[in-house]
């Protein structure tokens, strides 16, 4: 009873605070209100019995690309502005595009019949992970660490201010 | 209710706003914070579905690569969005459209 509780509050705070994301008109209540939706799907993944997976989400998404948004909005934008406003186009358009997405998933979720199995015990986190990134995903393990590099050269030859060095 | 349903509405909810806020922003970093909800709505189905219908960790592992493509694409399209802001003063997506037409 308590466990349903507490899931659903973990529910309400993914999904209002994804709607704060969505529709707040000011960028840095955008951004912590994205906080709060990491933090709440942090939670799903622990009652869905990733413990790893929360761990990691809550280590990179609000440990790392939370941080780096907000060196985006700071870096972009007069910092001492809480107000930044953000204004938007296309709301009318993005609103009926939505709602049929919106429509169209529901239907779908609710007209499926849905294979699933009973209680089952899901098998140890962390250890069967690292196995299986060593055995059976080893080489998209692999182009991964390559893709970080590429992206780690990338984002720092983009970041440079041009003039230091040549090119870029 | 613990149910594989209500993980998947979660997702839905979740990806239609991650949609409507990569439609209706013209700020770069917010049509990032869209993408960034798209992203964790797809990662909530996989694991809901790992746990549910297959009992195996392998949804797991494929979220572990999606957050790992989402912290490198964070990186990446930030770096660019600072490379425009230095050339346009602005990273309004309308108005950045040298490329146009």
């Amino acid at each position: 009873m308590l466990g349903q509780i507490i899931f659903y509050v973990f529910a309400g705070i993914t999904v209002l605070s994804a709607g704060v994301v969505a529709f707040s008109r000011k960028l840095v209540y955008s951004v912590f209100a994205l906080l709060f939706t990491f933090f709440g799907v942090a939670g799903l993944y622990v009652f869905l019995e990733a413990d790893f997976l929360a761990a990691v989400q809550l280590l990179i998404y609000v440990g790392g690309v939370l941080v780096l948004l907000l060196f985006g909005i700071m870096l972009t934008n007069r910092v001492a502005d809480i107000n930044i406003s953000q204004g938007n186009t296309n709301r009318i358009v993005g609103g009926i595009a939505s709602l049929g997405m919106l429509g169209i998933t529901l239907y779908i979720l609710f007209d499926t019949p849905w294979n699933t199995i009973g209680e089952k015990v899901m098998p140890e986190t962390v250890s069967t992970i690292g196995e299986l990134l060593m055995t059976r995903w080893l080489l998209p393990f692999e182009a991964a660490s390559v893709l970080l590099l590429a992206a780690l050269i990338g984002a720092a030859m983009l970041a440079r201010r041009s003039g230091e060095g040549e090119g870029a | 209710m613990n149910h594989l349903l209500v993980y998947l509405i979660i997702g839905a909810i979740l990806f239609v706003l991650g949609l409507f806020t990569v439609i209706s922003r013209r700020n770069a970093i917010a049509v990032l914070m869209g993408v960034e909800l798209i992203l964790n709505a797809a990662n909530i189905n996989f694991v809901a579905f790992a746990k549910f219908s297959s009992a195996t960790l392998d949804g797991h592992i494929f979220g572990i690569f999606v957050i790992i493509l989402a912290a490198a694409e964070a990186a990446v399209a930030l770096a660019i969005v600072l490379n425009i802001y230095n050339n346009f003063r602005t990273i309004n997506v309308d108005e950045a459209s040298s490329l146009r037409g």
